[in-house]
């Protein structure tokens, strides 16, 4: 599987493509949000809206076979990493042709295919995970990259240190991805942490960790590139922190007491998707028929998803007590 | 041939190492230092630090990349130092290991085995003493073993290992110097039954683990008295073999629950529970337990010992079951 790595890809067309990704996970949040005011999806819904820049710049650096580990907030994630759309909006409906057959729900999407490993919705318990991952592949000498998303609220978590001990001590392929919407729910970093500067801490692992300006697509592409070649070429555990925010709520039950609304409106200003959008077309290599184009059809894609997702069916109730032990008893 | 319950553990973990090169050991000194209870002695020069795998003192964190490497591939055996310590990977235990195949709707299992010692007489106080498998074995997802006899800890490990999901299997500390005879040919067990240890009629002794030699000789001692007891080992608590212990009491018509955990709450109340709701009418009296008493384990031997299941509350109890007319 190992192919010779490509530069940073560059032109009109690579552009085009980041941003694509990151409305597609916009048009679906923003849908998420209108169909759980509808009540068809209900639980916890926690959305992405403003931190798209992060998975796509991380997703485009990787491979189809590398292992992707991510948290409650993961349906860019899994969208990225190539779940589709249908399939993850069918799970929020509780449907059997959501990916995880509606037993998952909003914080839970896994999917074999694309070796997405959750949806896992205790903070920093995702964490060990990759580890695991990562240390199967050194094991069995393959040349795969775990790539693991967290917020920074993470770090307060012993899982954190645990974790990020163990891929030093065993220099192993893991990329943490260490999202920082500055606030933990509602609990700001400054209110939570000693040392807020997360790089920091990685360092004292002997991780290498450089912070990113996590709303611009580009600077957190070529990091990514930069962090993911070296974790395949043996070079260990890195640790980006993506310097990002959260443009809506925590959770649809979130009143938002904890931050006022100018912070907002300034991270607004630097929305991921209108900074990659006026620097393509700065650059001349975004028309407005494309950008057009653009939109129809991810737009279209999320139609497609939302007939999908109504057109599901629940599964029936006999089946409540499947996949608490494996069917298949050979291992 | 001659063996211990320490030996032939080791000697599944070598089987299971040479057999499969999926498998590899992992947890805090098991290595160097030949394992906390020297199961695995020896081992490490054997097979290699990267298959005899010391860690650090991370419970969550290698517990969690257990999992990760079950999920990769490998078939990991974590060992935890004691049930205890096991608390601190309660998390990845719980809310991974035993949940990710139904979150992930059928899509990701996880064939891990996690090997840990249990239970108390060592004179180590309240926290490297208790017997917390019946918690585990409240989880759905998870496969709870109490290895009692010499076969059985020479014979589960690899059935356990051939699972696909997760496999706890608790060993109790003061088993590990129980000597005796194994067949030269030991192997695999099943996992899935529980076992008659010694027939009888007139009154059911249902235990499992470090109780079964307190319990069978109890059952001796009642032999001498003219009670003839059955004595059941569990074997395996979850899932549970209701059919046996319901076969049994409809044998004996009486029954004495044996569990060195706290009687509020444990498998104990389980089994019992299980009796009462569908052998109610077998009954000639009403189901006896012995547990633990619910304290913290002190330290001091004789405070110990009086908090702990023996043959003479076990006998006591036997007798009152019998003396019992329904």
């Amino acid at each position: 599987m190992n192919t010779p790595r490509a530069a940073t890809p560059s032109g009109a067309a690579h552009g085009q493509h980041l941003l694509t990704q990151m409305l597609r996970v916009r048009r679906l949040e923003e849908k998420c949000v209108e169909l759980y005011s509808a009540a068809k999806i209900r639980g916890f819904l926690h959305v992405y809206i403003g931190e798209e820049a992060v998975a796509a710049g991380i997703m485009a650096t990787l491979d189809p076979e590398d292992a992707v580990v991510a948290t409650y907030r993961e349906h860019g994630h899994a969208l990225l990493k190539g779940v589709s759309a249908g399939s993850i909006l069918a799970e929020m409906y509780g449907f059997q042709q959501g990916c995880c057959r509606g037993r998952g729900g909003s914080m839970h999407l896994f999917d074999a295919a694309t070796r997405f490993y959750g949806g896992n919705a205790i903070v920093a318990g995702g964490l060990p995970l990759a580890i695991g991952l990562a240390l199967a592949d050194k094991m069995a000498g393959r040349s795969r990259v775990t790539v693991c998303f967290f917020g920074e609220g993470a770090a307060a978590e012993g899982e954190f240190h645990e974790s990020l001990n163990l891929a030093a001590l065993w220099q192993l392929p893991v990329l943490f991805c260490c999202e920082n919407n500055l606030y933990a729910m509602g609990t700001a970093l400054s209110r939570s942490e000693s040392q807020t500067d997360l790089a920091v801490k990685a360092a004292a692992y002997e991780i290498p960790a450089w912070p990113v300006d996590g709303m611009d697509v580009l600077a957190v592409e070529e990091a990514a590139r930069r962090a993911v070649d070296a974790v395949r070429g043996g070079g260990g555990p890195h640790f980006l922190e993506l310097r990002t925010y959260r443009f809506r709520a925590h959770s649809m039950y979130d009143p938002e007491r904890y931050r006022d609304k100018a912070e907002v409106a300034r991270w607004i200003e630097r929305d991921p998707i209108d900074l990659l959008r006026a620097t393509l077309e700065g650059a001349g290599r975004l028309s407005e028929a494309e950008w057009a184009k653009m939109q129809r059809d991810v737009d279209a894609e999320v139609s497609a998803a939302v007939e999908f997702a109504e057109a599901g069916s629940v599964e029936p109730v006999d089946e409540l007590l499947r996949f608490v032990y494996s069917e298949i008893r050979s291992p | 041939m001659k063996t211990t319950y320490r030996e032939a553990m080791r000697d599944a973990i070598r089987e299971a190492l040479t057999r499969d090169d999926r498998v590899f050991l992992m947890g805090e000194d098991v290595g160097l230092y030949g394992g906390s209870f020297a199961v695995s002695l020896g081992l490490l020069e054997e097979f290699g630090p990267e298959r005899i795998r010391d860690t650090p003192l991370s419970e969550s964190g290698f517990v969690g990349a257990g999992i990760g490497a079950a999920l990769g591939g490998m078939r990991p055996i974590v060992e935890i130092m004691t049930v205890n310590f096991s608390l601190l990977a309660l998390d990845q235990i719980m809310n991974n290991a035993a949940s990710i195949l139904h979150m992930s709707g059928g899509q990701f299992n996880v064939p891990l085995v996690i090997r840990m010692t249990t239970g108390a007489g060592r004179q180590l106080a309240a926290q490297h003493s208790h017997s917390l498998e019946g918690w585990y074995a409240h989880i759905p997802g998870l496969r709870i073993l109490t290895p009692a006899t010499l076969a059985d800890a020479r014979g589960m490990l690899w059935t356990a290992l051939e699972d696909p999901d997760p496999v706890l299997i608790f060993e109790h500390g003061s088993l590990y110097n129980v000597a005796g005879e194994i067949a030269d040919d030991a192997g695999a067990v099943d996992i899935t039954s529980a076992a008659i240890r010694r027939p009888g009629n007139a009154v059911s002794l249902i235990t499992y683990g470090g109780s079964l030699p307190t319990v069978l000789e109890a059952a001796e001692q009642l032999a001498g008295e003219g009670i003839d007891a059955e004595v059941l080992d569990l074997r395996t608590l979850r899932p549970l073999d209701t059919p046996a212990i319901l076969a049994t009491v409809a044998k004996t018509h009486r029954a004495v629950v044996v569990d060195e955990g706290w009687r509020s709450g444990s498998i104990s109340a389980e089994v019992s529970a299980r009796i009462t709701e569908s052998s109610f009418y077998d009954l000639d009296a009403p189901v006896g337990r012995v547990c633990s008493a619910e304290v913290p384990l002190p330290y001091a031997k004789h405070l110990e010992l009086a908090a702990l299941p023996s043959v003479v509350r076990v006998v006591e109890a036997a007798r009152e079951a019998v003396g019992s007319h329904g």
